[in-house]
């Protein structure tokens, strides 16, 4: 005990001291003794220690309280059962039920058939329910038991993954609607070349037409090749060090062929370099080049322009004169098979892919694509992408 | 709601309300699959309903006794009383909601030759309005929310003008093809079974109100 009180010796000679000047400047000696036990007496009272708080006897043992703050900041909606009512709903359960389940009957919450049978079993289990707060929503329950009373609720939403589903079977059928149509325009003339009787001249035309469809059908089966191989690379950003200048007006004049390519003008000042996948760089501006080539007005310029942006891009604009996109096919054109005007699409050899593809690209290399479009004078295309930082001896 | 001394009323109270809302559960899917069934012709799916009625009822009961065992037993009183009151009232009218879909699932095997039948297309959606209005009303039960229910009320003018847009639909339709006749009056007792769902959810909107705050919604006239 004696170690812990501490004696207050300095703080007790002052007072002593402010004691005794007081007797000799001739106040009572009384007064003054009472000041001194006053003052000593509160010394000690300071210097005591404060009681020690017993230390926690239930450590280790998750109560309640703490049960609900560790699940309370979770991103997935848990409940925690006590018996059937809930005894505990975290915020994001909160947030998607309501506030007042709490402390109800566990059925309040979740009245579908299904999720009452859950509740009502003994045991883990997990169940899938349809429209627990909107209609059409699907959520998968899964109940875990803790101990004899309570269990842990969670609720994972499979909406997404039915839309994600969803979304690949439209595309499946929309692809599969594609490759049918050259693929019966085809088999009908080959059908009718099949005849004896026809003479030389329609036989070369449907021969003709028959090539011309085999193509787009080659042209649609490498579009969507690429389009899932972009897509399967989606996530790793590409490490080759390249120079756009020259990619870029490679790959141009390759999308022009030697008819178009009086028709581009090139603007391209200085060396840009990123960090990038050669051949899907290639591509990305054959696309371009070819839609605008093909969209802009015929004989008019397609300038192709490549420049350093503000913040470290590299920034690519490809325009063209034509008569532009309305305004409300924006938003959509980087969608697979999304067409403005089908019928003109479809007779210029289009999959309907190709700015999907550049979407895909772009993203790859962290990049951005904007379309500027006015209707009766021409689209523009800017797709800027982070240059690389500066390593001059990387690149011979 | 605040907590009361005895344990076991609030007990009993959350198990009124637990039961309640199973009832309203299977009410609610039993709303959307009888509108399915018939559209699809589906007389498994039908059957099944029929039978989900039966628990239904089962649940009814089990509501009746358990409330007047807590009358009976704890004397509640104020709103207390009315929460008992009105979970009686509502575990009634929930039953004869899940009875008119029961209805409409019987009548499922009646309709004939329903690829040609266009005034199938038109009941879907508004059993879906009226099936809408059930499980909001639920959800307003459930948070005790007289907003909640006020719009649910609300609602009903809508399945109610969708009632007689359809009545008429049927009748010239009955009139320019005689020999659908039977069908389409098969049609016309699902459309006002609907149209009654819809009066009963806009009944329990009332009850969730009272029970709520004591009184009925001002616009209250039937």
């Amino acid at each position: 005990m004696d170690d812990r009180q501490q004696h207050p010796i300095a703080g007790s000679l002052i007072a002593l001291a402010t004691a005794l000047a007081l007797i000799l400047l001739g106040f009572d000696a009384l007064v003054a003794l009472g000041m001194l036990v006053i003052w000593i007496g509160s010394l000690y009272l300071i210097s005591s220690r404060p009681p020690q708080a017993s230390p926690p006897a239930r450590a280790g043992i998750i109560s309640r309280e703490n049960m609900g703050e560790l699940i309370e900041h979770s991103a997935t909606p848990l409940l925690v059962l006590d018996r059937g009512r809930i005894a505990i709903a975290n915020r994001a359960a909160q947030k998607m039920l309501g506030k007042h389940v709490v402390g109800q009957d566990a059925r309040m919450a979740f009245r579908q058939p299904e999720a009452v049978k859950l509740l009502g079993r003994k045991g883990n289990g997990a169940a899938i329910v349809r429209g627990l707060v909107r209609r059409r929503d699907i959520w998968r329950i899964n109940r875990q038991k803790v101990d004899g009373d309570l269990s842990v609720i969670e609720l994972i939403s499979l909406t997404a993954e039915a839309d994600i589903s969803r979304a690949h079977t439209d595309f499946v059928a929309n692809a599969s609607h594609e490759l049918r149509t050259p693929l019966a325009s085809i088999i009908g003339y080959v059908e009718t070349l099949r005849d004896d009787n026809l003479d030389p001249a329609t036989t070369r035309k449907f021969l003709d037409t028959t090539l011309r469809e085999t193509y787009r059908l080659q042209s649609l089966v490498s579009d969507l090749m690429s389009l899932s191989r972009v897509e399967a690379e989606k996530h790793d950003q590409p490490t080759e060090i390249i120079d756009l200048a020259p990619v870029v007006e490679r790959a141009a004049r390759d999308a022009a062929g030697s008819e178009r390519a009086s028709r581009m003008k090139f603007e391209i000042r200085q060396p840009l370099r990123i960090q990038g996948d050669m051949p899907q760089i290639e591509q990305l501006v054959r696309n371009l080049v070819d839609n605008a080539l093909k969209y802009g007005e015929a004989g008019t310029p397609v300038t192709i322009e490549l420049a350093a942006a503000k913040d470290g891009q590299a920034s690519l604009t490809v325009s063209d004169q034509g008569e532009g996109i309305a305004a409300d096919h924006l938003p959509h054109l980087t969608r697979r098979f999304y067409r403005t005007d089908p019928g003109r699409s479809r007779a210029s050899g289009g999959t309907g892919l190709g700015l999907a593809i550049v979407k895909h690209i772009v993203e790859r290399h962290r990049g951005r694509l904007d379309i500027q479009s006015e209707l009766g004078k021409g689209t523009s295309v800017v797709v800027r992408i982070p240059t690389a930082p500066n390593e001059p001896d990387e690149l011979s | 709601m605040a907590e009361h001394t005895v344990k076991a009323f609030d007990e009993d109270i959350t198990r009124l309300r637990g039961l309640i809302a199973e009832m309203g559960g299977l009410a609610e899917v039993s709303i959307n699959e009888a509108l399915d069934a018939l559209v699809r012709g589906d007389e498994v799916l039908a059957d099944q309903i029929v039978a989900r009625d039966k628990k239904i009822d089962a649940l009814e009961m089990e509501v009746d006794k358990l409330a007047v065992r807590v009358i009976a037993l704890r004397a509640p009183m104020a709103d207390d009383l009315r929460e008992v009151i009105a979970a009686l009232k509502i575990a009634g009218v929930v039953e004869r909601i899940g009875d008119y879909s029961k209805n409409i699932a019987r009548r499922v095997g009646e309709i004939q030759d329903r690829k040609r039948f266009e005034p199938l297309t038109l009941l879907p959606a508004m059993g879906e309005l009226a099936g809408e209005m059930v499980h909001d009303v639920l959800t307003a039960y459930a948070a005790r929310d007289p907003e909640l229910a006020r719009e649910v009320i609300a609602a009903d003018a809508k399945v109610d003008a969708f009632y007689d847009s359809i009545f008429r639909n049927l009748v010239s339709y009955m009139v320019e093809n005689p020999a659908t006749i039977s069908s389409a009056a098969q049609l016309l007792f699902v459309a006002r079974n609907i149209e009654r769902i819809g009066d009963h959810a806009t009944n329990v909107a009332e009850m969730v109100h009272f029970a709520a705050t004591g009184t009925y919604p001002p616009d209250h006239d039937d």
